[in-house]
Formats: structure tokens, C-alpha cells, sequence
């Protein structure tokens, strides 16, 4: 996982609330097994019309947002299915960094799973850096990990909350499996102390 | 005084195995249900990593997300899905891991077979790579979905980094009114509180109205319970679930032992939550949604409202009208339905079965209508067989086909075609879940079924049952 410490990067507004993991990446993509390559699928049903072709009226396809790497988004972003293939086509696609009110759980925990990070700003805040990149043009945000801020080149700079555990592991882009591998006897002993309580299968 | 407790404290606490310093707690995993879609990229990261399951007797498989519902045998026309099949058979035979396959009579939707296998238990800490595994909660687990990463996470290690989230107590008053069921609880929920209103908690169902559900109708409410956002949702076990467990598969051998130790699976009087909710379920009636999320609810008997009445934000309702295909004002009752699908982990067990075919049985569905049963499991559709209910759907003109999660999500060729609009007993309305272009209506499978023989929504209280 690649570490995220200081993100600079073009800012592409997303600004709906409740934008769910079906719309992000549609179902007929998921039975695909690899992790890999989910980019061009990304809001799919959003971005392309019905013959599969590009739709220059929604955002993402616009000429200003091309090559951003930081969405802003409406609240509840990512609520629905617990499908990581979401956060892999937004990764793909070269979203590094998310900005929305809030975020739904599983998704926000596949989020630090690939090294995305997802920052929780006001609906105020938010609103302010949505309406920037759409008037603003190449209009970009630096997000600190490390001090936990978000500034632009504009005036406007906001603090975010995230917890201790987390940032840790985007700030070091950790493999969490070699950590929990750590705790093996920790984990042999509870074991120990409790059986299985299934039946043999 | 001692320190009072919630159901959800003291499964958590059960199962906390440390909590490493500068680190969230670890929290130990009873069982892990695995499916063919989240699955793939979980076992071959294993296998990059050059690491084993770590307890292949506490993970159970299957297959249920982009199987055919077409008579089993038939081969899968789509290469892709059938790769994806074959790659869950192989990572199971290379890792050791128990698979219902396509072919065995234990094979299911995953929330559907881990209870009816008497794999799921109170007390127990459950995950699975999909949202709807806060179904399990309502036999007094904590279940809840995880994604790809934390499925290969618990693979390796039987655990998981995790934050505790909060409490939520929801507890409901009253009784339901005869028409009004758990699918209308829990629709009537979600409306309630919002489709985020739970996000980052653990919701615990109390009240009168709670107690007399059945398991089934404890499971539909559980397993809605993501869609107002909540990490997880449970209900204490009691006789009802003692009941619905005795002699199932993998239940527990010394089973008086158990039921011992499961009645303690109760939150203590008194004990905290960090949020409380009220429900008067006798204000409650079958709901149908009208919106592009599980929030957007009107009683069968109401209109769709009018965007000035209400809290969401102007341009997203008029969105979902426009794709809906709809004017507010309309009468629900006036809204004609083009499919009906009765099916998914939240409404495809036999209570559900049982409940749509009684309003079936001696009516015909509507002649533009096309309907379709997808049993839960093998063994929901062996048991509905048993009882000749499968008699009752063909007489009707319903199809009757093979267990999967089907046009839940469309992932196999059930699917809705641009504009088509459906009554569906499952659990998103989305837009495109069903299909591109399609539009889907949340119901009951009582509601659902009504509506297919009506060729519209049609309030089942005034049902002519036959």
C-alpha cells in the first residue's frame, strides 16, 4: 500500500449526497477477479450513456476535471454494498483523496485498506471547495496527514479529525496483516481459551 | 453498583483479544461466511503472501451473488461469472475451506443458509464480504459486513483491527397491524431515522413488536438495518430463537449447555446507549418506496410527496422523480408494475414464501406482468415443495426458479430492462441495481405478490384471499 503523508493534487466535485457503491462501480463489473483495472468503470452508468459512450454533461468527463486526484462529494458517500471494487475504481481512476461530510463505515474501511484517505469536513466547508473547483479553474487542494489540514492556494484552509490508529497505517502505508501477525500468541491463547462452537462442518 | 452492560458490550468485550498499545482493539472472529464475488482477490493475496486460512472450520462458502436461477445443471452462459465460480471452487479445495457448491442441496444465499445450517449463533462475532451480514444479528450476534481487504484480513488471521462503534437502541411499541410486516418495520425505520441514521452504530431492536416477530421477520429487520446505515443490528435471544435452532446441522452438541449460556446474551436493565430511537409500530402500514434510496417510503395508501414536503434537498428529489418515472401526488395505488421479483437474504425464506402465496393462491398475475419466486436456499425451495407451494406460484402464472441472490442485484441474466419498473421484496432501490435504467419498488413479499396479481400497488389489507 502506497503511503499518503502531504497529497497535492486537482480537486473534481462530486457534490451529491448518498452517492451509493452500486452507482460507484455497477454490478456487472464485480465478477471480475482481479484487483486491478477497475478505473474506466468508475461511475459507469454516470459517465457513459446508454451506447456506452462518454457523456460530456457529467462532471467527471469534463475537460477542467481531467486528471484529479482529489473528490469532493456529497454526504453518506459510499453507503450500500460492502463491495471494495468501489474504492478500487476510484484508485484506479486517481482518486487519492476524498472530502465529503461523512462517509458510510465499510466503505471508509476499504478506503484505509488501499490507501485512500477519506477526510470529514463540514457540509460548509465541503460546499466551499465544491464550488471552488467548479469556478476556479485548475483549481487544486493540499491535504496534510500530517498535521490533519486541508488548505488550497486561495485562502481557505480546514482542520480534520482522524483516528490515531488509522492515519498511522496511510501515513506508513502498513500491510495491517503483518501487524495483526504480530499478536500470534495473543490470538493462539484466546484460541486456546475457546472452542470452536461449531459442530464439525 | 455494578457496571450495567448492553448485549452489544458484552459480546464485544467476549471477544476482544488485545488491544495493542497506539492500536484499535483486535477483535476475534467466530465465523466467516464467503462468497464467490468479494472472495477472489482476498485468497489470491494469500497466496502472493505465501499465508494460510487460518481456521478453515470456522469459514464456510458458497455460492449465491451471479449464479442462474435457471434450472440447475444448465451451463453458465456468461464466461466471466463462470470463472468466477471456478475460482471460488479452487481457492476452497487449495485452502481447505467447506463449500456449498452450485450442485449441493445445502446451497444458498449466504445470510440465508448460515442460519438455516445452524451455523449462526448468539453470541457470536460474524463476517462476511457483503453489507446484509448484519442479518445474522438477530439471533444475538454481532454481524457484520466487511470488505475485500478484511475478508483476506480475517482469512489469515481470524480477526480484525476495530473501532468500537456506538449503541443504538431502537425499540419498538405496540404491535404491527394485520397486512403490516418486518419489511414494513423495517422500511418504516429507515423513513424514521434516514438512511445514514445509524452509521457508525450497532443498533439493539426492543419492544413488544420486536418479541413477536419470528426469526424470519427478526432476520428481514436485521438485515434492512445497512440501509439506515448501522454497522451492525440484533435482537436477544429468546425462546423464539431457541426454537427456530434446536436440530439444526452445526448447532452446538451439548445443546442444554448452550441455551444456558445464551439467555445471558441480554443487555442488563438500565444499561446505556448512546442513542435511543421510538417506534409505534401500530402506526405503521405496508410502505412501498418511491425514490432511488430506502428511505423514500409511502404507505400503500398514501401519494408520492410533494417535493416541497420534504427534507431532502430539491434537485436530488427531482432527480429521483425524473429517473423514477413519476409526479409527485401520484397515488401509490395508481403506480402499474411491469416485474415482480420475490426474492433475496431479505425476504426469500418460507415465512416469506408461505406469505406471498397465500395472497397468490387463486388469482392469476396480471396478463403484462411478469413475476418471478426465488427461493432463499435449496432447502427453502425443498421445504416450499414440501408444502406444495410451488403449485400455488405456477397456478398463478408465477415463475418458480433456483436459489441465488438473482435480481437483487442483477449480477446473473435477472435483470430489468431500461424504464421497466418492479415490485421487489429486496432491499435497494438504487438506481440501475436491478438494470440499467430500471426501476425498482421496495415491498413486503405479501405487498409484492398483490402486486403482481393487481398489475399494480394495491393495498393488502383489502386483500380478497382465496
Amino acid at each position: 500500500m502506497k503511503p499518503i503523508r502531504i497529497h497535492k493534487g486537482r480537486v473534481a466535485p462530486l457534490h451529491r449526497a448518498n452517492v451509493d457503491t452500486d452507482q460507484i462501480i455497477p454490478k456487472q463489473f464485480l465478477k471480475r477477479i482481479e484487483r486491478t483495472g477497475f478505473g474506466e468503470f468508475l461511475l459507469f452508468d454516470w459517465r457513459r450513456t446508454s451506447d456506452g459512450k462518454h457523456d460530456p454533461s457529467f462532471v467527471l468527463n469534463h475537460p477542467r476535471y481531467a486528471g484529479a486526484s482529489v473528490l469532493v462529494a456529497g454526504k453518506n458517500f459510499g453507503c450500500g454494498s460492502s463491495r471494495e471494487h468501489a474504492v478500487w475504481a476510484l484508485e484506479d481512476f486517481g482518486f487519492r483523496v476524498l472530502i465529503a461530510p461523512s462517509f458510510a463505515d465499510i466503505f471508509a474501511n476499504n478506503c484505509v485498506k488501499n490507501g485512500v484517505l477519506t477526510v470529514v469536513l463540514s457540509e460548509d466547508e465541503v460546499g466551499e471547495i465544491a464550488r471552488r473547483a467548479a469556478e476556479i479553474d485548475d483549481y487544486e487542494i493540499t491535504v496534510d496527514l500530517e498535521q490533519c489540514k486541508v488548505h488550497d492556494d486561495h485562502g481557505l484552509t480546514a482542520a480534520f479529525q482522524i483516528d490515531e490508529f488509522t492515519r498511522h497505517c496511510l501515513l506508513e502505508g502498513l500491510d495491517d496483516i503483518g501487524l495483526t501477525l504480530q499478536h500470534e500468541a495473543e490470538i493462539a491463547a484466546y484460541e486456546a481459551r475457546h472452542a470452536a462452537p461449531i459442530s464439525p462442518i | 453498583m455494578a457496571e450495567k452492560f448492553t448485549l452489544f458490550d458484552k459480546i464485544w468485550n467476549e471477544h476482544v483479544v488485545c488491544v495493542p498499545a497506539g492500536r484499535l482493539p483486535l477483535l476475534y472472529i467466530d465465523l466467516h461466511l464467503v462468497h464467490e464475488v468479494t472472495s477472489p482477490q482476498a485468497f489470491e493475496g494469500l497466496r502472493v503472501a505465501g499465508r494460510r486460512v487460518r481456521q478453515p472450520e470456522r469459514t464456510v462458502a458458497t455460492v449465491d451473488h451471479n449464479i442462474p436461477t435457471e434450472p440447475r445443471g444448465t451451463p453458465i452462459k456468461d464466461p466471466i461469472a463462470a470463472r468466477q465460480i471456478g475460482a471460488l471452487q479452487q481457492n476452497c479445495r487449495d485452502f481447505g475451506v467447506p463449500l456449498f457448491d452450485m450442485d449441493s442441496s445445502e446451497q444458498g444465499i449466504v445470510h440465508v443458509i448460515g442460519p438455516e445450517l445452524g451455523l449462526t449463533q448468539p453470541g457470536m462475532t460474524i463476517v462476511c464480504g457483503d453489507s446484509h451480514t448484519s442479518t445474522h444479528g438477530a439471533f444475538g450476534a454481532l454481524a457484520f459486513g466487511i470488505g475485500t481487504s478484511e475478508v483476506e484480513h480475517v482469512l489469515a488471521t481470524q480477526c480484525l483491527h476495530q473501532r468500537k462503534p456506538k449503541s443504538m437502541r431502537i425499540d419498538v411499541r405496540g404491535r404491527l397491524g394485520e397486512g403490516v410486516s418486518a419489511k414494513d418495520l423495517a422500511l418504516g425505520v429507515i423513513g424514521q431515522i434516514g438512511i445514514d441514521g445509524a452509521t457508525g452504530h450497532v443498533i439493539e431492536y426492543t419492544g413488544e413488536a420486536v418479541r413477536g416477530l419470528s426469526m424470519e421477520g427478526r432476520m428481514t429487520l436485521c438485515n434492512m438495518s445497512i440501509e439506515a446505515g448501522a454497522r451492525a443490528a440484533m435482537i436477544a435471544p429468546d425462546e423464539t430463537t431457541f426454537d427456530y435452532m434446536k436440530g439444526r446441522r452445526f448447532v452446538p452438541r451439548d445443546w442444554d449447555e448452550a441455551v444456558v449460556r445464551w439467555r445471558a446474551l441480554a443487555s442488563d436493565p438500565g444499561a446505556a446507549y448512546d442513542a435511543t430511537v421510538e417506534i409505534d409500530a401500530s402506526l405503521l402500514a405496508p410502505f412501498v418506496t418511491w425514490g432511488t434510496n430506502p428511505g423514500m417510503i409511502a404507505p400503500v395508501d398514501g401519494r408520492i410527496p410533494e417535493v416541497s414536503d420534504l427534507k431532502a434537498d430539491r434537485p436530488a428529489v427531482e432527480r429521483m422523480l425524473e429517473y423514477m418515472g413519476l409526479e409527485p401526488g401520484t397515488r401509490i395505488e395508481d403506480i402499474s408494475v411491469d416485474r415482480v421479483f420475490i426474492g433475496s437474504c431479505t425476504n426469500s425464506r418460507l415465512e416469506d414464501l408461505r406469505a406471498a402465496a397465500r395472497v397468490a393462491k387463486g388469482h392469476r398475475v396480471a396478463p403484462k406482468v411478469r413475476a418471478m419466486v426465488v427461493p432463499g436456499s435449496q432447502a427453502v425451495k425443498h421445504a416450499a415443495e414440501q408444502e406444495g407451494l410451488h403449485k400455488i406460484f405456477l397456478d398463478s402464472g408465477f415463475e418458480w426458479r433456483e436459489s441465488g441472490c438473482s435480481m437483487c442485484l442483477g449480477m446473473n441474466p435477472d435483470i430489468l430492462q431500461p424504464g421497466e419498473r418492479c415490485a421487489s421484496t429486496s432491499n435497494r432501490n438504487f438506481e440501475g441495481r436491478q438494470g440499467r435504467g430500471g426501476r425498482t419498488h421496495l415491498v413486503s413479499p405479501m405487498m409484492a405478490a398483490a402486486a403482481a396479481i393487481a398489475g399494480h400497488f394495491t393495498d393488502i389489507r383489502n386483500w380478497r384471499f382465496r
